[in-house]
């Protein structure tokens, strides 16, 4: 079985958590025998290779003067779902303020601007999620066609809208089947606001696949009813936790002695960070041997920072920025209750991820992870007073602290990416009948 | 006779370092970046200070006791000089030894402690008393608050502290339709004599010279002297108040700043009327004209002339709240030290950065914020603070 596996992020490459599953996902699929081709954008850093994966890099691949030909290649109805005419900003950066306020909206004729864009008989790609996205969609959609024709594979896996229209094309050419895996929908990242032209490809891709895989039954539902895909060709499979870390609970050092409330994650509307923060206020009205943290950076941090001053909570509220590696680590180790108030999270790794350093969790209902944690305590993201309730409970319960520890471990110690791996791979196999 | 006053302001803050984040509270000391702080201090020092400084000796020297200047040196700056450049706290020696040169007495920190704390406020105006005597031998007369921030309260606190003059920023607020160019009294004094900056003419110098887009670009000293000596027959003194830093930093040498102020004294004496006098010369020579009310208080910053630039927005009034909370506890430990890096703390630039007024249009006071966001120094400033609580809280036990 050799998988062609289309990506958009990829450790050391990733600025959320789909490059982390995607780096778990694939590692388990090859251990489990299965030969993966993981194309994506570029490859930064040095390439990752065994016996059983490859990894390609988009702008790696060589075009000739025919194939770079966008109408003679791609098939007109990726055309058509490819070509926009506005500025695309589908993530939520900390620069996306100073993005918005730069921003052009001149009309752009994507393919034509494509045609002439090429240095070696190689399309340049740069990755991220920046301004010209639509125009690495494009290009990575003519990537696919070329793949098709010059790899052999028996089944293509696609990672999300990006990389849809390629998929699409493969499937054309090859006639293999497609699956795509969905962690996150456009409603999810835009709080229901989507961007319509990202919606659009994301409906098409979802159209076309023969199978859909959704990250939790909240991604499904959302699937079926915002994009009316019919539910038959979707299945869940729930995303692991990758059980590697350096440090342990026991070993680090905690300069305070006050409880630690943690939020980690993007300062972003999606992430519910708001919610947070008025929570701590709640709390501290009624306890104050306690520190809230907010870890991450994003386009509200200025906000909530002027928000955490305006309610005097300088004693108890902190912000770290942008943690990296051991830092996060450190920071969930310190911690006593780990939050995730998200308006809207298709999975949710990091709870789970949280209960690896003996943290219990408070996770909105909105989360898909939801669904799979029960040891977790569960509120609806707007529901501050709960949440607030909630935290000092877990603060002051010691008894009911340790039991969702004991309890949520052993819940985690069922969770394997080995387990996914094998449903995924069970899929390959039903769709090529074998 | 008509007399002019050149008040100098030197200052430099000790910045804090930027990487002082949420894993360092309760664990880490060390809140100043020395390194940032010796460079900063080096740079102005061989921009403005030592060229400047030998300027002004050369003036003095060449008009042998008719040109005199006075400055304001903050605690913290004569610290650093301690620390990083000898040079420039030797030059300022020699200055002082000519006696053409008057020492203006303020806060040691540059702090705001008049709007939070008499007691702190008292503690740190010793303090800088001190410092004067210890390093110049010199005992000061006139007094000046950080950044010029001044109301009643002020001038009668000075005034039973037993100064002779108070310098204040000549606001529109305060002065109405009277001119900043005679002596004052204070409201509520007996005989403390108020001296107001002559703003358009300081800012004539310290903001626009190099300026190309106004109207009187390029400034000459000949031009300048013309407007001095406008004054003669409708006023007694022309309060030139400006940052010291004028001299080769905020108007870098290539601009002629140099030797404009080269130029100017003679030019300026060239009118038989006109001389030079420091701030405690002119309080005992010259009478107060009338009162000036001034309940709300003033300062020399931004086109408000108020303390917006240090307090109002809630980061910076959280953290000032934050800061003055200690106060009481902080001093009871009676650990120099320990009071003396807290009161480095109240130190005004650090609200400086963390104001937001300007932020959106990319404003010139940018360029002394060393933070990229008012947001980033507001974080920081409260992570330091927080250490601080910290240490007081493990005294207690």
């Amino acid at each position: 079985m050799k998988v062609l596996m289309l990506g958009w992020e990829f450790p050391p490459f990733i600025s959320g958590g789909l490059g982390t599953v995607c780096h778990a996902l694939t590692h388990v699929l090859t251990e489990l025998g299965t030969e993966v081709l993981f194309v994506l954008p570029k490859v930064y850093g040095e390439k990752e290779h065994h016996d059983k994966l490859e990894l390609l890099g988009a702008n790696e691949v060589l075009l000739t003067k025919k194939t770079r030909r966008f109408k003679k290649n791609v098939s007109e109805k990726t055309l058509t779902v490819l070509e926009v005419d506005s500025f695309l900003e589908p993530y939520q950066t900390e620069l996306s303020y100073d993005q918005k306020v730069t921003k052009y909206t001149e009309k752009l004729d994507v393919l034509k601007e494509l045609q002439e864009d090429i240095t070696l008989g190689r399309f340049e790609f740069s990755g991220g999620y920046g301004k010209n996205l639509i125009h690495e969609v494009a290009r990575y959609a003519l990537i696919g066609v070329v793949l098709a024709r010059n790899e052999a594979f028996d089944v293509i896996h696609a990672h999300d809208w990006m990389t849809f229209p390629a998929a699409v094309e493969a499937k054309k050419i090859s006639g293999k089947p497609l699956i795509c895996h969905v962690h996150a929908t456009e409603f999810d990242r835009t709080g229901d606001n989507p961007n319509h032209e990202i919606a659009r490809i994301e409906k098409y891709g979802l159209e076309e696949a023969d199978r859909i895989i959704a990250v939790s039954q909240r991604t499904k539902d959302a699937l079926i009813h915002k994009y009316g895909i019919d539910e038959k060709k979707i299945f869940v499979v729930y995303n692991a936790v990758s059980k590697e870390k350096q440090i342990e609970r026991e070993h680090i050092k905690r300069n305070l002695k006050e409880k630690i409330v943690l939020f980690m994650g993007r300062i972003t509307l999606q992430k519910g960070p708001d919610y947070f923060v008025e929570a701590a206020r709640l709390v501290l009205e009624k306890m104050d041997n306690v520190r809230f943290v907010m870890a991450g950076v994003g386009d509200m941090f200025n906000r909530l920072v002027e928000r955490v001053a305006q309610c005097r909570m300088q004693k108890n509220f902190h912000f770290t920025g942008f943690l990296h590696g051991r830092e996060v680590e450190e920071m969930f180790a310190m911690s006593d209750i780990y939050v995730m108030p998200s308006v809207s999270e298709p999975f949710g790794l990091t709870p789970f991820e949280a209960m690896l350093y003996h943290v219990p969790a408070i996770i909105s209902k909105q989360s898909g992870v939801a669904e799979v944690f029960e040891n977790a305590v569960k509120v609806d993201f707007w529901d501050i007073q709960k949440l607030a309730d909630s935290i000092i409970d877990i603060l002051t319960d010691k008894e009911k602290a340790e039991r969702m520890v004991r309890e949520g471990g052993k819940e985690l110690d069922k969770i394997s990416w080995n387990l996914a791996g094998k449903k995924i791979i069970d899929h390959y196999h039903q769709m090529v009948g074998s | 006779m008509i007399s002019v006053c050149f008040y100098f302001q030197v200052h430099q803050p000790f910045r804090l370092r930027q990487d002082y984040n949420f894993f360092k509270i309760g664990e880490d000391r060390d809140y100043e970046d020395a390194r940032l702080n010796r460079e900063i201090v080096r740079k102005v020092a061989e921009k403005c200070y030592l060229p400047t400084n030998a300027l002004m000796l050369d003036l003095i020297r060449r008009f042998n006791g008719e040109f005199k200047i006075s400055y304001s040196i903050s605690g913290v700056a004569l610290e650093q000089f301690e620390l990083f450049a000898p040079d420039v706290l030797q030059t300022f020696r020699e200055l002082v030894d000519t006696g053409c040169v008057e020492l203006i007495n303020e806060t040691y920190y540059h702090s705001l402690s008049f709007l939070f704390s008499k007691t702190e406020f008292k503690a740190q105006v010793e303090a800088h008393r001190e410092k004067l005597k210890y390093l110049f031998g010199y005992t000061p007369k006139t007094f000046r608050n950080t950044e010029l921030i001044y109301n009643n309260d002020l001038a009668r606190e000075i005034e039973k502290m037993g100064y002779d003059a108070i310098l204040a920023e000549g606001a529109d607020q305060i002065l109405g339709w009277r001119s900043p160019n005679y002596v004052y009294l204070p409201t509520p004094a007996y005989k403390l004599k108020l001296l107001l900056k002559n703003y358009r003419l300081s800012d004539d110098m310290a903001f626009r010279f190099s300026d190309r887009n106004w109207l009187d670009f390029p400034l000459d000293s000949e031009k300048y002297a013309r407007w001095m000596h406008a004054v003669a027959g409708n006023g007694e003194v022309i309060n030139l108040f400006m940052d010291y830093e004028t001299f080769g930093e905020h108007q870098w040498a290539d601009t002629g700043i140099f030797d404009f102020m080269n130029h100017l004294p003679a030019a300026i004496l060239r009118h038989p009327d006109f001389c030079f006098k420091t701030p405690s010369e002119i309080a005992a020579t010259h009478q107060p004209l009338a009162k000036i009310d001034c309940p709300y208080f003033v300062s020399w910053a931004d086109l408000e002339r108020d303390t917006t630039a240090w307090l109002g927005n809630s980061m910076q009034d959280s953290a000032a709240e934050y800061l003055y909370s200690l106060e009481e506890e902080m001093r009871a430990t009676g650990d120099i030290n320990l009071i003396h890096t807290w009161r480095k703390l109240q130190t005004s630039d650090h609200f400086y950065y963390m104001c937001t007024k300007w932020f959106s249009d990319g404003d010139v006071h940018k360029y002394f914020n060393p933070y990229p966001t008012p947001h980033s120094a507001y974080v920081t400033y409260v992570n330091v603070l927080n250490d601080m609580s910290e240490c007081l809280k493990r005294r207690r036990g």
